[in-house]
């Protein structure tokens, strides 16, 4: 078997998702190790512009597989085609970022291989002949080390994990993908309001809590998110506001919500429960605003204000304002 | 082969996978062995996901009115507490695929899971998006893969005409739309439905359900751990100040020592 490494990009809009080109970097650093070559698989119609991303992105090897019927991503379909081209280049390893389409993928993609697969990795190598990863487990409270027992190794990135790199521009091949018959097709993708930043790819997290005592006092949360500017912010809530309606389910973080780590992160009126840190405890920086001295959150908070919400908050959205318009 | 599709006049078999979990507020210790967790104090319960996969299965069940809905897990004898607080829901049989150990690799479940489900009437299988212990994400397309099943994971919301699903899903920023055809996984996402509890008339009828319990053949691990650890302390951080005229030393703190303004 050859040490050949497949990486498989998520093509949305003609365009390669960024996790994607983090995902190849990661390839590259694993091949320089055992010798092998990172072999870049766009699938789909519309290839070229994705392609050409890829040329550049650190890749030994370009193909896409081209098949109007995969114009929009089918599960089953995908699968197919993915481990056809794992088991045509005889690869070692077949990589892909740990998102909504790389969960749902990847998995059928190992199965299909009959191997295992290992997701939401953290830290990847190759030595002694066998490739190891960590992953975090029960949300992030602990961590595992795992060495593949079966070939190829399968594995999903985190996100924002691993940095991009470029790289000499590498030849692209087409090849005709076989479809089949499919099961399950995307009909219809339907965009969240364009001023909105995803959860999870926001640079800061604005989350509020109970402690905001009615639903419309998120105003205030979502004020202080917006004084960061557009397209820097978002909002998120504890699981408790969520449950009561205040929020969508889309922004609850912690345990059995999404699980962020932007570079800022604000907790106003949320206590802290355990399920709530899981969610956010690999925040690069952490500020919390509760009026309880002894509330569980100011434990893993870098900075904490003691006082009522509905002081503070405005007073602090005031002053980030200024603080952006110095900038 | 490819399989039978679901005529939209015939009841449902379905089959909901369900696994036993540490709590969600466990705080997780390291074992001797340093590639586990210590069970000590643990306590257990239904894997919270599980509960939308439940709750759904039963939905189907009673709007079709007909078919069956069998839940299924592979784990410890303990979890015939689970399994008896789903058939008290309204599951109508239960099979506990028995095994001791954790159950950590998914290629190794879903090898015993999709071997048994082969050997029943199944048109469905409903699953949670997640077990929040291993956090692995990945069993319900990997058995749909093994099925020959279509999938559609982490759903939030599910509708059932002519033998088709139509199922919207979160994605980065977005809402997708996606049709799956029958025989089908579906992986439920928090917000689906809102789970029913057992009520007493439930629990009585549970204790005359079956409730089979097979020894599992666990083939040999695909993703063997090698160690576990607890991720490092957050440094100590300080309180600021109280109170709104502490918004300007926050903001110093934020632009001198976190760097993040
Ligand atoms: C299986 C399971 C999964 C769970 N998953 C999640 C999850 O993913 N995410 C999650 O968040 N939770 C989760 N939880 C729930 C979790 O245990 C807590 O119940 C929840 O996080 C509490 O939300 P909260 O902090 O908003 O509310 P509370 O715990 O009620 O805290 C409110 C806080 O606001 C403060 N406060 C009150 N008034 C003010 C004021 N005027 N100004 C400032 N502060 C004020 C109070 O001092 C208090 O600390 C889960 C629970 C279970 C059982
Ligand atoms: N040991 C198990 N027994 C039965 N079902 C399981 C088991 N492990 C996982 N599942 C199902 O698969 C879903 C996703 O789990 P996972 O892929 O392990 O995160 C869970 O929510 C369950 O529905």
């Amino acid at each position: 078997m050859s040490q050949n490494i497949l990486v498989v990009a998520e093509v949305r809009g003609g365009a390669v998702k960024r996790p994607s080109l983090e995902a190849v970097a990661a390839a590259t650093r694993l091949a320089a190790r055992n010798g092998g070559k990172v072999i870049a698989l766009a699938v789909g119609a519309d290839l070229d512009a994705a392609c050409a991303t890829l040329a550049t992105s650190g890749a030994h090897q370009v193909v896409a597989a081209e098949s109007a019927a995969l114009a929009k991503f089918s599960g089953d379909g995908n699968a197919r085609v993915v481990a056809e081209q794992a088991r045509a280049h005889g690869c070692g390893a077949v990589l892909m970022a740990h998102t909504a389409m790389g969960k749902d993928l990847l998995p059928r993609v190992a199965a299909l291989l009959d191997t295992g697969l290992v997701s939401d990795v953290v830290d990847v190598d190759f030595a002694n002949g066998a490739y190891t990863a960590r992953k975090p487990v029960f949300a992030g409270k602990a961590f595992v080390q795992v060495r593949a027992a079966r070939s190829p190794f399968v594995a999903t990135l985190r996100p924002n994990n691993f940095e991009p790199v470029t790289g000499a521009a590498a030849p692209v091949s087409k090849v005709a993908a076989q479809a089949g018959d499919l099961m399950s097709v995307v009909k219809e993708i339907i965009a969240a309001a364009s001023d909105k930043v995803p959860l999870q790819e926001a640079k800061v997290v604005v989350a509020g809590g109970r402690g905001l005592k009615e639903p419309q006092h998120f105003k205030l949360i979502e004020d202080l998110a917006a004084a960061f500017g557009p397209g820097v912010a978002a909002v998120g809530a504890s699981r408790a506001v969520v449950d009561a309606g205040w929020r969508p389910h889309g922004e609850q973080v912690g345990q059995t919500g999404k699980v962020v780590a932007p570079p800022l992160y604000f907790a106003i009126g949320i206590s802290g429960a355990i399920q709530h840190l899981a969610g956010m405890r690999t925040a690069r920086t952490i500020v919390a605003i509760n009026k309880d001295p002894e509330a569980p959150i100011f434990k893993v908070a870098d900075f904490g204000i003691v006082g009522d919400a509905f002081e503070v908050v405005p007073a602090l959205t005031e002053a980030i304002r200024q603080a952006m318009a110095a900038r | 082969m490819r399989p039978s599709c679901h005529n939209p006049q015939d009841p449902m078999d379905i089959v909901v996978c369900v696994k036993r979990v540490p709590t969600s507020d466990t705080a997780v210790k390291i074992a001797a062995d340093g590639k586990s967790f210590d069970p000590a104090g643990v306590q257990y319960e239904l894997n919270a996901y599980d509960e939308f996969a439940i709750e759904q299965a039963l939905q189907i069940k009673e709007k079709l009115g007909a078919g069956s809905v069998t839940v299924v897990t592979l784990g410890p004898k303990d979890a015939q507490k689970e399994l008896r607080d789903a058939l008290a829901r309204g599951a109508d049989k239960a099979v506990l695929l028995v095994t001791d150990k954790w159950v950590f690799d998914s290629w190794s479940a879903a090898t015993v899971l999709a071997n048994w489900i082969k050997t029943v009437p199944c048109q469905l299988v409903l699953c949670g998006r997640q077990a929040i212990d291993a956090d692995n994400n990945q069993l319900p397309p990997r058995l749909a893969a093994m099925l020959g099943f279509g999938c559609v994971t982490e759903v939030g919301k599910l509708e059932l005409a002519d033998g088709v699903f139509t199922a919207e899903r979160d994605i980065e920023g977005a809402r997708e739309v996606v049709t799956c055809r029958t025989p089908a996984v579906i992986s439920c996402q928090k917000g689906l439905n809102a789970p029913r509890f057992a009520n007493l008339k439930g629990i009585m009828a549970a204790k005359k359900k079956p409730l089979d319990e097979v020894q599992a053949a666990m083939p040999e691990a695909a993703m063997v751990i090698e160690s576990m650890s607890l991720p490092p302390a957050r440094a100590a951080g300080r309180i600021v100040g109280n109170g709104a005229d502490a918004v300007p030393a926050l903001i110093a703190a934020l632009r001198n020592e976190a760097k993040v303004l």
